[in-house]
This record gives structure tokens, sequence and C-alpha cells, in this order.
């Protein structure tokens, strides 16, 4: 009824654009639902979408106290990508990707995913080393990785720093083809566009307030719209996950850093894929626009500020100079940050959260765009089932205190 | 750039600092049998509180550690003390 297709862009075209609908209802909250979901971000939308496609699950919400997408992520740098060390991981993102490969088509909406490709930059012989076991385990794990010498990575991306002075010479780099980026907004209005088609009411601009326990189990949350009642309510709301834990008396182990982005003004395309150096800790790709979008580490210091600050502007931005010195001149447009949700293993929560009724997903850390459809898919099945796809059993809370941890900081290239 | 109060130095650099902990953590008593879930507890679990918080930090051109009270909302500095309890 209210799908997309050529024919209607162009009958639309003609007609001045007057016949475009919303793309999703804006309901009250009823006061009762099978399962609520907090979050109104990726992870959310999709959660919500897949449990009410993949699960049958009739009423849903999905509460947002900002706007759709208006969190992390509408402020990512949109890098997709399933380059990680532990068959676990890899299971996970690479299930994402698979995802997300088709998901224009399913949900009928063009999240812009561009399979570009992304180089992680080898700077020594020793590092090479390191990339080769790299893309020996991704082989194994059966996502797609090859190994590039100098002279392949220039064909590539001439625009790197090939000189013979440079501070941080390219021996290689490991790459993953199916890797790219997508356009962000798309996919959380693409999803609650799907979700909301599937009967799923999104409800924006409210914030839950608190939980309502009785006797140890959560039947509902207390919202600046009055009381909703629901058996299980899922939590997907990464940087601010330990503000609903504390309100739902359970506890993470999550901290909150700022991870800083930046883009700069448009030019000519100069870069048709994703480059990465662990060695300054940089990235960049550039946008359908033209603009050069950056991102970097987090930042040093724990914070839920939503802006930057000064000492890892300097590091990302010299890092990026050094990595392509032909950007120095080039001027930045926009620069921001979101708050993101740490773990100590770098590996995301998935499970229950130790209240009983609530459940979390988080811990995504600085991946957590290139993680929506399997984050969603996964925790529709948990919430769903009230019990882990085997993919998510391993990423579990419960890992710290079995010891199982799946330790990414190294594996997927950069700490986080 | 940000300045960091340190109890010895005086306002430094934000980035002679590093975080070091939560403040106020205190550690199961060992001598007794603890669980698993108790030991995960104390080594993972963080409050991560959005708004004024006590944390331990470390000001590494002097090595000393000492609490620093911030708000990590607005980024704040309340306020910054030694550890030790007295200082000579």
């Amino acid at each position: 009824m209210r799908s997309y297709s050529a024919l209607k862009v162009l009958r639309e075209g003609l007609r001045g654009h007057t016949g475009w609908q919303p793309l999703w209802r804006s309901p009250e909250p009823q006061t009762n639902y099978d399962v609520i979901i907090i979050g109104g971000g990726g992870h959310g939308l999709a959660t919500a979408y897949y449990l009410a496609k993949n699960h049958n699950v009739r009423r849903i919400a999905v509460i947002e106290k900002g706007w759709l997408g208006g969190g992390n992520t509408g402020r990512n740098t949109t890098i997709i990508r399933s380059n990680y060390f532990y068959p676990e991981s890899t299971r996970l993102y690479d299930l994402s990707v698979r995802l997300y490969e088709n998901l224009a088509r399913e949900i009928n909406y063009n999240v812009m995913f561009s399979q570009r490709g992304m180089l992680v930059l080898s700077h020594s012989e020793a590092e090479m080393e390191i990339a080769a076991r790299t893309v020996n385990a991704m082989q194994l794990n059966g996502a797609d990785a090859e190994l590039l010498d100098a002279r392949d990575v220039q064909k590539k991306a001439p625009i790197l720093n090939f000189r013979d002075d440079a501070r941080y010479p390219i021996h290689g780099a490991i790459w993953q083809g199916r890797a790219g980026t997508a356009r962000h907004d798309a996919v959380a209005w693409g999803y609650a566009r799907a979700a909301d088609e599937l009967g799923v009411d999104i409800i924006q601009n409210c914030e839950v307030t608190g939980f309502s326990i009785q006797g140890g189990r959560c039947n509902g949350v207390e919202t600046t719209k009055g009381k909703i009642h629901a058996d299980r309510v899922g939590v997907a709301v990464a940087g601010h996950s330990s503000v609903l834990a504390e309100m739902g008396g359970y506890t993470l182990p999550i901290h909150s850093y700022a991870l800083q982005a930046f883009v700069t003004e448009a030019v000519k395309p100069v870069m048709d894929t994703v480059a990465f150096s662990p060695m300054t800790g940089s990235y960049f790709s550039q946008s359908d626009k033209g603009g050069l979008v950056i991102g970097g580490a987090l930042d040093r210091i724990p914070s839920y500020a939503q802006r930057g600050n000064t000492p890892m502007q300097e590091t990302v931005l010299s890092g990026i100079i050094e990595m392509a010195p032909a950007l120095a001149k080039v001027k930045l447009l926009r620069h921001w940050a979101g708050n993101v949700d740490v773990s100590p293993d770098s590996s995301p929560l998935i499970g229950p959260s130790g209240t009983d009724g609530i459940y979390v997903n988080c811990g995504w850390g600085t991946g957590g765009f290139k993680a929506i459809p399997a984050g969603g898919y996964l925790f529709a099945h948990l919430l769903a089932t009230g019990s882990h796809h085997e993919i998510s059993r391993p990423f579990d809370l419960d890992r710290f205190s079995t010891g199982r941890m799946l330790d990414e900081a190294a594996g997927s290239g950069i700490a986080h | 750039m940000q300045s960091f109060p340190c109890p010895f130095c005086g306002p430094r650099d934000e980035r002679e600092f590093h975080f070091a902990g939560e403040a106020d953590k205190i550690r199961p008593d060992t001598t007794q049998t603890i669980s698993d879930a108790e030991w995960a507890d104390y080594l993972f679990n963080l409050k991560n509180s959005r708004g004024p918080t006590r944390e331990i930090w470390v000001h590494t051109p002097c090595q000393e550690y000492f609490v620093m009270e911030r708000d990590t909302a607005t980024m704040d500095v309340i306020g910054a003390h030694s550890l030790r309890k007295d200082i000579a």
C-alpha cells in the first residue's frame, strides 16, 4: 500500500511531491503491551521489527525519550564490517552484514548500504604478521578477508601516504570487501516504517522515569506519559544503559564515554573505500555528498557529555593528516560526539538483566551501528522466547562470572 | 583543553591524568569464601552515574592517586582530595 517504487518516485516527481505519507504513526501509548522496548534507536526499532515479523508478537511499544535515531544512530560514522577475531564475534557481526545486504529490499526502504570495502592498514613488518593472523582467523570463521601488500593498497586508495619519508609507512592492509557504509538515519527510519506497518506503536518524546517492580518482577514502566504495563521490557539505550540499570535495580559492567566524529566540507571524490589506521586510531571514508567522515578512538575521560574534548580531536585529526597528507587543508564542517557504552571485554551484552522481566541489549561500545540488524534480530529472539539464540548465548552477562569473556579489543582493531 | 586539579601539584593539563576507577568500591574479604558472582560484581560492575560522581584518578607526573569529584554530564570538576589520611 505504502510501498516505494521507481514508478511512485516518478509520479510524485510530476505531482510536486504532494502524495507522500508519514512513515510511521504517532500514537498515544496504550496501558498494556506484550513487550515494551526502551530506546528508539537502531537497535530498539530493529528489535521491534523482528519481534513483530519473526515472532508474531502483536502488541509492541517502542518508547523513545527524544526522537527516533536522535542518539548514537544519528551520530556514528556509518561503517559496517565484520572483521573480528573470535568465532563468536564473527558469527554475530557477519549475521549483521548479511542482514544489511538484504535490508533495503526486505523493508522496502533504501538504506544506501554500499559495500565499498574497508582497509585496516599495517605500518610495519610486525603488524603485517598480526594482519596475516587476523586474515586467517577471519577466513576460518567464514568472513571474507584478504591480505594486501602496499601496492594493492595504493591501487585501492591512492590518496593515502605512500611517501618514503612517511612517519607510519604503509606495508599492507587487511581488506574486507563486503564491509562498507550505509545511511544511518535511513536505517532507523526504515526499521521504524517497517515496524509501524506491522502494528508496532512508536512513542516519541516519552521518557521512562522508572520501572514498576512487584515482588522482584518487572511488570511495566513509568513514563512521562503515564504508566505502561508489559510482562517483558527490553532496554536498548546504549550510553544511558547504566542510568536505566539504576532505576531497574540491576548493575552492569558498563562505562560511558564520549566518542567523537567529524565531517569535512564536500570535496571531489578522493576515496571510494574506508581506511583505518590502528596506529593512529583514525579512520575515514567519503560520504555520498562528498564530505569526508572521520572517526577515531574514545575520549580518555568517562562522561555523559554529548560533546567531545580537545585532546582526542588533536589525536584523531593529526592521524588523518598522517594517513593522507593531501587532506591537511580540507576544512571541518561539523564535529560532534555520542555517548557509547563500553564493556570490559569490548563485546556487547545481550541477555536477562538480573531483574526478572527486564532484558538488556547494550555494551556495543563504538560499534553499535554495524550491529543493528543482528542486535535487533537476536534481542527479538530473546524477548519472544525468553531464551538465547545460539549466536547471542556467548554474549550473556554471565560471562563475567564464568570467565568466558570475548576480549575483542585487539581483534576488532580499535579499543571499544 | 580542560585543567584538572592535582591535590599536590595544583591545576594541570587534563592529559597528565588517568582515570583509575570508581571511588568507594569495597573489595570483598577474600579470607572468607566468596561466590564467583560476588567477585565478578566487584571486578566489573559499575555505578557509572550520570551527574556528580566520585572517582579515583592518578596524576601521571607525580604518581599520586587521589579522589576527584566531577559531574559526568557537564564535565565540571567539583573537587579533588588526597587518599592519604595525613599529609606530611
